[in-house]
């Protein structure tokens, strides 16, 4: 992970493309990971985003944050329209000699994503239309009072799925959106996450790069759902990553890279501890999800691995 | 102006009218029974006939929010769908309007589940009645050939900006082989100008669209979209009158057919007229003075073409091809609404009739005004009153 060794800020760019003064939440981890995002995609994007908290904060009439061409339309057709955006464009190339090379990326939360507008999401990939789908995935809907979704880790309590004397919560695991996109044989599926501005931005400028489909997933951190401290966002989301809860790998034409490997993964507890929406876990449960966890990411490793033998 | 006469599939002959107008997108999912125009399109960018971007998307949610994508980075964009599909839309539908996205779709009306049915009635259309699209109804392939020309030219319009829908009906229009003139191509681009999105999508002028409104700001938007759908009729007359002088072929939001001296008159949209029209003829030939009201223009709703058509009759009787369940037909209830306000008014008597493909023959049309006067006669008028039901 070379990109993230190098931590010279001044490197990127001071240019903003989401203007300060939304109405985020204090310590919100999905705006700061749209944030990187912009900053890596720069000017030449036009972006389809969901319903969700990111559009609620930052485009209320009659004001705007969006310093990029910006659109949003519905919940569950963000990637529907952002095939009608590249095609558009592509035809308006084609017949009228418009020559602006864009990008075009489609972002969504998690319920946008895995849940609503799944459907949506896999028929452009399938179709395989040139553009970025970008998941910030703050594992529940949150703007709407942290509903559970698809998302939602085992164990966590939210509003419609509450831990309670007869229920520990979320009785269900993470859907694996990577694989899912991965299914879609596009040729290039990464993971990341809001402690992890270099990551992100090293990700979708490669994304960029690339002709056809990419899908990035972030998990990002949000500190009103998940009952955190505002200002424990990034530690918060580093221990994710750091227990292995999280991990932050690519799939590039289906090859797996374990971009952060840690050896001596840090117990899950150290990350459930965090947050006061898995308060109510014992330690059998916090076991049972210490099992799951170190189970996935062996799995990913060993894929990675065996990509390194292949080579 | 030149064009040639062709027997050609109403639906094959829309597709004609789409290539023509040379559009940039076409984003569909198959349905029964507009699916024939979409394949016939899909053919014509196969074989390089017509130069666009084909999206073949996985439903009619995504093939028109994919439309909403095209058309707001300026692209010229078309689609069709009917029933199901159509309300599938729904959600979508009120976006574009309020985006004031041009967007083109054809409509083959059919019935709604449940139960199933693949067949022609007016269920579809009424149901997206609120949207604020532009609703035109035609009755047949050349009707449809034309106001798909007309449809791009009012849409596009600067001073509209409305997506619009032409209307056709399943089945019994869309189906039929009939002969068509096809416009040339040099006619149609003098008629249609290309299409240029005032402030689209593009990182040279950034712009953000699809804000959402609190309470402070949500009515005013509202207020705004209204005003341009009323404003869109200025467009679509001057549109017709153009059509007119270039073809010959003349369309009213109101379209009467031998209604003079007439004391009863039927109101019939969409396709059904034509067998209405035959019915009268037979009528007055007997010596009965019925005459045939057409609308054509369902969104805006042309109340002052309405009342001048209809106010002076004694009795009229509206056909509705959709059941407001528990309800009054919509088409009918408009009618009774614009008509309230005047001291005078017929007599109004709506029936419901034409679900799911039940053909309404001319001998059929001829009872149906016996048991609409009938109806009057006895009062009964505010009845629920549905035609030909077998019991």
């Amino acid at each position: 992970m070379e990109a993230l060794s190098i931590y010279v800020p001044k490197l990127v760019t001071p240019k903003e493309y989401i203007a300060s003064g939304h109405r985020a939440c204090s310590g919100c981890g999905e705006v700061l990971a749209v944030r990187y995002v912009c900053k890596a995609l720069s000017r030449n994007t036009i972006i389809s985003n969901a319903t969700g908290c990111m559009e609620i904060i930052s485009s209320q009439l009659p004001q705007t944050a969006w310093e990029v061409p910006w659109i949003h339309t519905l919940f569950e057709n963000a990637a529907a329209v952002a095939s009608g955006i590249e095609s558009g464009l592509k035809a308006r190339k084609r017949k009228y000699g418009y020559d602006k090379e864009i990008k075009v990326v489609a972002m969504g939360g998690d319920g946008g994503t895995a849940d609503i507008g799944l459907q949506a999401l896999s028929g452009a990939m399938e179709r395989g239309h040139d553009f970025i789908y970008v998941c910030y995935d703050n594992e529940a809907y949150m703007n709407t009072g942290i509903q559970r979704s698809s998302e939602t880790p085992f164990g966590a309590s939210t509003t419609t799925a509450p831990s309670g004397k007869v229920s520990i919560g979320q009785h269900t695991w993470k859907k694996n959106m990577a694989a899912i996109a991965a299914a879609h044989d596009i040729p290039y599926v990464a993971t990341s996450c809001s402690s992890y501005p270099f990551d992100i931005m090293y990700k979708i400028e490669k994304a960029m790069k690339i002709k056809g489909p990419s899908y990035i997933h972030i998990l990002a951190v949000c500190p009103t759902g998940w009952r955190c401290p505002s200002n424990a966002t990034i530690r918060v989301g580093r221990l994710a990553v750091e227990s292995g809860v999280f991990p932050i790998y690519e799939i590039e034409n289906g090859k797996y890279t374990l971009n952060l490997d840690y050896p001596k993964l840090r117990p899950v507890a150290d990350y459930l501890k965090s947050q006061g929406r898995f308060r109510h876990l014992t330690e059998e449960n916090v076991a049972v999800i210490q099992e799951k966890v170190l189970e996935e990411y062996n799995r990913i490793k060993t894929l990675s691995h065996m990509r390194k033998k292949s080579k | 102006m030149a064009s040639k006469r062709i027997g050609i599939e109403s639906s094959l002959g829309i597709a004609e009218a789409v290539k023509l107008a040379n559009v940039d997108v076409i984003a569909a999912y198959p349905i029964t029974p507009q699916t024939h125009i979409v394949e016939g399109l899909a053919e014509m960018v196969a074989n390089g006939d017509l130069d666009a971007e084909y999206i073949p998307v996985e439903s009619e949610h995504s093939a028109m929010s994919a439309c909403l994508g095209a058309s707001a980075v300026g692209a010229r964009t078309f689609t069709s769908t009917a029933s199901q599909g159509l309300i599938l839309m729904h959600e979508v539908l009120m976006v574009a309007a309020s985006l004031r996205l041009p967007i083109v779709m054809v409509v083959a009306n059919r019935a709604l589940s449940g139960p199933l049915n693949i067949w022609g009635d007016h269920s579809d259309a009424m149901i997206i009645r609120d949207t604020g699209w532009i609703q035109i109804f035609v009755e047949n392939g050349q009707q449809a050939f034309d106001q798909v020309l007309c449809a791009f030219r009012i849409a596009e319009n600067r001073d509209v900006m409305l997506p619009t829908i032409v209307h056709i009906d399943g089945f019994h229009a869309t189906h039929v082989i009939e002969p068509i003139y096809i416009l040339d191509k040099k006619t149609v681009s003098e008629f249609l100008p290309p299409y240029v999105h005032p402030n689209p999508l593009d990182p040279d002028n950034p712009v953000t669209m699809g804000c959402f409104a609190a309470p402070n700001l949500y009515t005013e938007t509202r207020k705004a979209l209204d005003q341009a759908v009323r404003n869109s009729r200025n467009i679509i007359d001057e549109t017709w009158q153009s059509f007119g002088t270039l073809t010959g072929r003349h369309y009213l939001p109101i379209e009467e057919y031998k209604t003079d001296d007439c004391d009863t008159l039927l109101v019939t949209m969409g396709s059904f007229s034509e067998n209405a029209m035959i019915a009268v003829d037979r009528m007055q030939k007997a010596g009965k003075m019925v005459g045939l009201v057409r609308l054509r223009l369902w969104r805006p709703f042309p109340t002052e073409d309405v009342l001048r058509a209809i106010s002076g009759a004694k009795n009229v009787i509206v056909l509705d091809r959709h059941v407001s369940l528990g309800g009054p037909g919509p088409v009918c209830s408009e009618i009774k609404a614009a008509l309230y306000p005047l001291e005078k008014r017929p007599q109004v008597v709506g029936i419901i009739g034409g679900l799911g493909g039940r053909d309404i023959s001319p001998e059929n049309f001829v009872s149906l005004v016996e048991l609409g006067l009938e109806k009057i006669k006895t009062g009964q008028t505010g009845e629920m009153i549905m035609f030909g039901v077998r019991e």
